[in-house]
């Protein structure tokens, strides 16, 4: 068992509808701790299409995704949010005392007084290869991560995919493996061009095997690979290998949020349009994950959602507080939190 | 308009009449033809919405772009009449193109 963090709010998710709840949350003086299983924030915006323009975002006629996201980290600053990334929250309980305990799928451990589900599409997990029988692999000798790299050490290991994350684990296994395959459909990547040079160099060096092509088969005994079956440009090649590490991009999947005794709607979480409450008090869902009459799963709505949301997990956190409607145009209080009083 | 044909796993066929400038991934959506996931609504951002274009139409429906290509990596049983249909955009020469969708997308 790990050290509890204390929080006043635990955001499920840091995408661009988490990130903006800190900046709501923290006028009214509540801070937050943000939990995403990806390895920096922005979610969809920061995942899928960093690149591209948003046109209706208010105010901006037009601003990249990743834009978007960067601008954001910087309006939240003055609440210093905490940040945990690579880590799913995993299971979510309520406590004697009417809080929250929330736990990852490392083990750590949070405890708040309120939880807010920003999650969107759910959690951004590694798309499974169709290649028959994977499954049986999965335990053993199939990972879609590497969170230690000593469990390759000496392993004849087969790595698949022509992104960063695939490059960057051949660069980084090679050393300690036994013997290293890069499979990949092409001969061009997408990844970073030093990445590509610096593994043609091993393949060179004949410290790795590269092969175009794609994985039609696995064969092994009791969940052991012992080898895969490469459909190459004109004819298939057998390659012996111990671990597979598919590395095939990431999907939305509502992963543990459905275990965690919320109604649901759809892999959705309804909520009312006043609060952006849950069926369960203290726990509120907004930006894509939520439902409600009329929802449109737009970044604005999810800015709407988090400033209602804001106002009743501030009566949640402290009750005896009176909440004053303020602008932070004229606010010398709001201000003041902002670190910009006196500008 | 333009008449486009998608063929699916079971081999039923779907034909639809396409207003040139849509994409080929839209009209299958609007049409409700299975199989074509779309997941990013047409940004070339999830390769959900793969499919193989019919011997023969290759020349007419031309390459993938460089993104195109990228994103087809994230596709399953890539060959080399794959295409994104939300990168294939419809136009007159396109009347009577046969798509093929494939058994799974992600
Ligand atoms: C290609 C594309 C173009 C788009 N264009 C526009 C546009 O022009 N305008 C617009 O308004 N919207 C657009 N959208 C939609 C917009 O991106 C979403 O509405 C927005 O990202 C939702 O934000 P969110 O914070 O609710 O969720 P997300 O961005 O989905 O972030 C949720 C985060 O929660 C994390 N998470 C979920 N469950 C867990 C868990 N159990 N543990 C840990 N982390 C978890 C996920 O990993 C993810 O990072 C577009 C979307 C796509 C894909
Ligand atoms: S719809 Fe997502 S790539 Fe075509």
């Amino acid at each position: 068992m790990g050290e509890v963090t204390r929080t006043d709010v635990l955001i499920v998710g840091a995408g661009p509808v988490g990130l903006f709840a800190v900046f709501e949350l923290g006028l009214l003086d509540l801070k937050c701790h943000l939990v995403d299983i990806l390895d920096r924030p922005g979610g969809q915006c920061a995942e899928l299409y960093p690149e591209k323009p948003i046109y209706d975002i208010p105010a901006y006629p037009t601003i990249s995704a990743q834009g978007l996201v960067d601008r954001l980290l910087e309006q939240i600053e003055p609440f210093e949010p905490q940040f945990t990334f690579n880590r799913m929250i995993s299971a979510l309980e309520r406590q004697e005392d009417g809080s929250f305990r929330v736990t990852t799928d490392e083990g750590e451990i949070f405890e708040a007084k309120v939880v807010v589900i920003a999650a969107g599409g759910g959690s951004f997990q590694p798309k499974r290869p169709p290649i028959p029988g994977i499954e049986e692999y999965e335990d053993r000798s199939v990972h879609y991560a590497v969170r230690r790299m000593e469990d390759f050490r000496d392993e004849d290991l087969l790595i698949v995919g022509g992104g960063d994350s695939a490059l960057d684990w051949t660069l980084n296994l090679q050393p300690i493996a036994r013997s290293l395959t890069l499979v990949h459909r092409r001969s061009q990547f997408r990844a970073a061009p030093d990445s590509v040079n610096k593994m043609m160099a091993l393949k060179d060096q004949e410290k790795v095997d590269f092969q175009v092509g794609q994985i039609k088969a696995l064969s092994g005994t009791g969940g052991q690979l012992e080898s895969a079956t490469i459909k190459g440009v004109d004819r298939d090649v057998e390659i012996a290998c111990t671990r597979l590490l598919p590395f095939f991009g990431l999907t939305m999947k509502l992963g543990p949020i459905s275990e965690w005794g919320l109604n649901l709607h759809e892999n959705l979480i309804p909520v009312d349009t006043e609060k952006f409450e849950t069926s369960e008090p203290g726990i509120f869902a907004i930006g894509d994950i939520n439902h409600y009459p009329g929802k449109l799963k737009l970044i604005l709505s999810g800015f709407h959602e988090a400033a209602l949301m804001a106002q009743a997990a501030k009566r949640i956190v402290h009750p005896d507080e009176r909440v004053v409607f303020q602008y932070t145009t004229s606010s010398t209080s709001l201000q003041k939190k902002l670190g910009v009083a006196g500008r | 308009m333009t008449k486009l044909t998608y063929i699916v796993p079971d081999g039923t066929r779907f034909d639809v009449e396409a207003e040139n400038g849509s994409t080929v991934m839209e009209n299958a959506i609007r049409n409700g033809v299975p199989g074509i996931e779309a997941e990013c609504g047409g940004a070339c951002a999830c390769a959900t919405c793969h499919v193989y274009v019919d011997e023969g139409w290759s020349p007419t429906v031309g390459e993938p772009q460089a993104m195109e290509e990228d994103m087809l990596d994230f596709a399953y049983e890539v060959q080399p009449n794959s295409r994104l249909s939300c990168q294939i955009q419809v136009t007159d020469e396109l009347d009577g193109l046969v798509v093929r969708i494939p058994e799974r997308q992600a």
